[in-house]
């Protein structure tokens, strides 16, 4: 969330979107609920009527998969009806860039697209240059060639009867979500959107996103109280597991992993610290090298030296180019890849797309190490369904590990609160905290690389600084500050002087030499001289809900990120009833501010020397309504999902997008209007239970009130099948199938489509065959092998199936 | 507060429909001072943070001063200024997923082509997975791929997890996965 939960209730209009938080954020709702008894407009857009929907003032449907079509739409009504917010988009967003002769869209594929590899090549998408090699711009927005009027050229496609025709959605609906959701372009006007998986697990997963990202900075959205783009995570740690980046691509704090063509420190930080020619942009990331240096001080200590490039090739580094996601980890795993594999809190036979191939991979390893809490269709894949035990290798380990209030450590929450837990009881028999199977099991392999003189490339197994015990045990405030950094020597920075040893007090003070450590650049300042901030309960008296100490918050305790763009060119707020922050005449005041500069202008007007454009974190200083980064266009277009139920996309003559993932494996089948599979299926979550259910399948209340594995559909489909509500039947997809309660409600509708009825259905994922014994299994059996081409998050809300009676 | 299995079912159907006022941390102010007293007397207060979805609400625990150590009692922090005390069904469901007793308590091994786990030492597991790493690794180790580059890893481990660990084990399993040379390390942010 670039805000925060309770943020929620300064907004004057909230859409819900590829989210249902009612049921599966219920407590997100009080600030929803905040929001709307102060006046504020609720829009539900989902393919099934949910319990969000319910408590909205305007619901509508669209088919799973073409959300992008639904918000271009949007584009286009705000941009033609004129709803956009002028000043905050030539001055604040890249609106007024005016792009090179190689750039342009034709027929559904953008230039620079080179169809053997399926990727595009960027430089097709550059900007023309000013002398200083800056974007040139046309701040009136009309030149032909601005981004502004391309976007225009772009979106005047995406007509009514054409999204209408693609989503199902009626055309009187769309042009209310339109109407209602574009009020907020007005200064002193906030809009939020609330989105979820519903967004991400499709092949056009990061521009459904994107799509909404620019509709918030036409209407001047970004940085203010009540708007944003707020991602609803899903797990309560999955934002700091994403900060600390337990992810191929990344290391701590978002530094990319080093490809192998990078073969020094100096190649690496060169590569990823960018440049800037404008004086009034910060370019934050020119810091890269400071951050890097710092992270390797964290991994090696003392011994990470400038002499050794501070143990840069003691890590391993990725084939340029190449893939190692989880999709691709799973296709890799069923070739037989792999020897070993770590599952740790983690249930991939049931998470994961198209499960039964994950299942069989599992198959295919010499040793498997789970670990969890319950016992979990991974862990004892060897005797679930179709399974022979006789005839598998793998060997497997299934280790106990304690529960959250059985050990002591933070957890970050969707918006990017830092909080800390606190033991309160031991966890049962020999079970331990994950961080302490961690320590004892590095140790083992510390010890046995130790003994073995001939050991292969032992260094970065015996260097890896890996003190973080007291008297024996795991100690996560050990770690905790060194993911904040310390200073390695006595240094004065910006005429403060620090000791050795001291705690590093906020990221400003990183040095690119080695004397300083931070295991995560984004959390220094959590942990420091003054203590633990995360651990911080002083709740606010008054305000917009910003709560500054309470807990600690990245970065830098900044709880709404590019608030300077909250505020005019004067550094006064758009909205004085709810203002971020505001510039005092000598500094500002609020919320921590994005970079301490003065405003832009001057109170005569002129402009501020000293200033820095607000979009801080690109090179350019401006926010990117052309993303010229994506890998599937620098404009969302509407494609189908892979497999989908119509012949023809009536925006181009390109079906799908071109540049997504498809695998191989015989297990890796795509149907697209395959009569077999007629209707549109999609997952979802209910309240009672969490992702693959491991950690509520085994709770009495919680089973009791979701006991089993249903499948929803409308009366209209059921009426079609002979189904009736209750009964058992199969839902089928080329992949696999599963036993499903029907549950026949209207709270799915047939949409029309191109003219013709298209079903749709939808199941929870949350069950598996462990336990209970009739509850089900998971559905991910059916979905596909395929994702979005910049995250490779699987495309699990969009897919083809078919429904059987037994 | 104890609640009781029909006070949870009237409550978190609310919350689920965004009508919970009170959620499961529900004003109860009849019989809140005593139950205020009986927590004071007979149990240690601590706070945490619900294990479920990323909104963070707040949860106080109560775990028994007696000689069992247990938790006896979770409920809606209402001084968080998230929830305010409210919870939705799962998170008035931690006490039942902390006091199960289908939890895991000891390490279990399955050997290859067996059907059926055993019960081993932690001594014993550690040890034979500490081999297994230093086996494979050492015989897929690659220093330089077919360009001739530098990579200095192994392709024969691959890791994925975890979202349900704390900021401290994430930043630790990341540090020790990549030490030994992994390449494949993901978890649930990708999916």
């Amino acid at each position: 969330m670039t805000n925060h939960w309770i943020d929620i209730k300064n907004s004057d209009c909230i859409l819900i979107m590829g989210s249902n938080a009612a049921e599966n954020h219920p407590i997100s709702f009080k600030w929803v609920n905040e929001a709307m008894k102060k006046g504020a407009k609720l829009i539900s857009v989902d393919p099934k009527f949910t319990r969000t929907s319910s408590k909205a003032d305007f619901y509508t449907a669209l088919r799973s998969g073409t959300d992008i079509a639904f918000l271009g739409g949007m584009i286009k009504y705000i941009i033609e009806n004129n709803k956009f917010f002028k000043e905050y988009l030539a001055d604040y967003t890249n609106a007024s860039f005016i792009l090179g002769d190689n750039y342009f869209f034709k027929d559904g594929v953008f230039s620079g697209f080179e169809p053997k590899t399926g990727k595009y090549n960027k430089d097709a998408w550059a900007f023309e240059k000013d002398t200083q090699g800056n974007p040139k711009k046309d701040v009136t927005l009309e030149n032909p060639r601005c981004v502004f009027q391309l976007l225009k050229k772009h979106y005047s496609r995406y007509d009514l009867q054409t999204v209408s025709d693609t989503t199902g959605t009626p055309k009187e609906d769309l042009v209310s979500v339109y109407e209602m959701y574009s009020s907020t372009g007005q200064r002193g006007k906030a809009g939020t959107i609330m989105y979820a998986m519903g967004w991400t697990q499709h092949t056009v997963g990061v521009q459904n996103i994107r799509t909404m990202a620019i509709i918030q900075l036409l209407l001047g959205n970004m940085g203010i109280a009540g708007g944003g783009v707020n991602a609803l995570r899903g797990e309560s740690n999955v934002q700091g597991s994403t900060d600390h980046c337990i992810l191929y691509h990344i290391w701590p704090g978002y530094l990319k992993t080093p490809k192998a063509s990078l073969a020094s420190l100096a190649a690496y930080n060169k590569k990823y610290t960018p440049r800037t020619n404008d004086p009034l942009s910060a370019n934050w990331w020119a810091n890269y090298p400071k951050y890097s240096v710092s992270l390797l001080k964290s991994f090696f200590g003392d011994k990470a030296t400038e002499a050794n490039d501070f143990g840069y090739n003691w890590l391993p580094k990725l084939d340029d180019g190449k893939s190692y996601s989880w999709l691709d980890l799973f296709d890799e795993m069923y070739k037989g890849s792999f020897s070993g594999f770590f599952a740790w809190g983690q249930n991939p036979a049931c998470s994961g797309a198209n499960s039964n191939k994950t299942r069989q991979a599992l198959t295919k390893l010499d040793w498997l190490v789970n670990v969890n809490i319950f016992d979990n269709e991974t862990g004892s894949f060897w005797k679930g369904p179709g399974m022979d035990p006789k005839k598998i290798k793998t060997e497997v380990f299934m280790l106990p590990c304690a529960v959250s209030v059985e050990k002591e450590g933070s957890i970050t929450n969707s918006g990017r609160w830092m909080q800390w837990r606190y033991k309160a009881a031991e966890p049962p028999g020999s079970a331990m905290p994950d961080g302490e199977i961690m320590t004892k099991l590095f140790e083992k392999v510390r010890d046995l690389y130790h003994k073995d003189k001939n050991a292969v490339f032992p260094e970065p197994v015996l260097n890896l600084k890996w003190d973080y015990t007291s008297k024996g045990s795991f100690d996560s405030h050990k770690l905790a500050k060194e993911i904040n950094g310390y200073f390695l020597k006595d240094i004065t920075i910006k005429g403060e002087s620090f000791k050795e040893g001291d705690l590093v007090p906020s990221f400003v003070y990183l040095q690119a030499d080695g004397s300083t450590s931070s295991g995560n650049w984004l959390y220094c300042n959590s942990y420091t001289n003054k203590g633990n901030m995360s651990a911080r309960r002083k709740k606010e008296k008054s305000g917009i809900g910003l709560n500054l100490e309470w807990s600690w918050c990245w970065p830098v305790n900044r709880r709404i990120i590019y608030n300077r763009a909250s505020v005019d060119k004067y550094g006064k707020p758009w909205n004085k009833q709810a203002p971020v922050i505001q510039w005092n005449g000598s500094k500002w005041v609020g919320d921590v501010p994005d970079g301490g500069w003065p405003p832009m202008l001057n109170p005569d007007g002129t402009p501020n020397k000293k200033s820095k454009y607000p979009f801080i974190m690109k090179p350019e200083g401006y926010a990117r309504i052309f993303g010229s980064g994506m890998a599937d266009g620098p404009f969302p277009e509407h494609y189908e999902p892979l497999e989908c139920p119509v012949e023809k996309n009536l925006f181009s003559s390109q079906l799908s997008n071109p540049t997504i993932p498809k695998y191989t494996t015989t297990m890796d089948t795509y149907c697209t209007c395959y009569p077999k599979y007629p209707f549109v299926g999609t997952t979802y979550r209910v309240s009672e239970h969490w992702q693959t259910g491991i950690m509520t399948r085994w709770q009495p209340w919680l089973l009791e009130a979701q006991p089993q594995l249903f499948v929803e559909m409308s009366t209209e489909l059921a009426k079609l099948k002979g189904i009736k509500n209750g009964e058992k039947i199969m839902v089928i997809s080329s992949r696999g199938e599963v036993k499903a309660t029907a549950l026949v409600t209207s709270r799915f509708k047939p949409f029309t489509i191109q003219g013709d009825v298209i079903h749709q259905i939808g199941l929870p994922w949350h069950y598996g065959w462990v336990h209970p014994k009739d509850g089900g299994d998971s559905a991910n059996l059916l979905t596909p092998s395929t994702g979005d081409p910049n995250t490779r998050i699987p495309e699990t809300k969009a897919f083809m199936v078919n429904v059987k009676k037994i | 507060m104890r609640i009781s299995r029909r006070d949870f079912f009237k409550i978190s159907a609310g919350a689920a429909a965004g009508v919970m006022a009170f959620g499961l941390g529900m004003d109860l102010t009849p019989v809140k001072s005593y139950a205020q007293t009986l927590k004071i007397r007979y149990a240690k207060e601590s706070t945490t943070i619900c294990p479920y979805c990323a909104v963070g609400c707040g949860i106080i625990v109560h775990t028994s001063k007696g000689a069992d150590g247990r938790v006896i009692n979770t409920e809606g922090d209402p001084e968080h200024p998230i929830n305010e005390g409210s919870l939705c069904s799962k998170g008035a469901a931690l006490s039942q997923l902390i006091n199960n007793e289908n939890r895991l308590s000891t390490p279990l091994y399955r050997k290859p082509y067996s059907s059926s786990w055993q019960k081993v030492s932690w001594d014993w597991a550690l040890q034979k997975i500490a081999l297994n790493i230093k086996h494979t690794r050492d015989a897929t180790f690659t220093y330089k791929n077919g360009k001739g580059q530098i990579v200095n890893r192994t392709e024969g481990i691959a890791h994925i997890g975890s979202a349900a660990l704390d900021n401290e084990e994430c930043w630790a399993i990341q540090a020790m996965m990549r030490a030994m040379g992994l390449v494949y390390i993901e978890h649930q942010a990708r999916i």
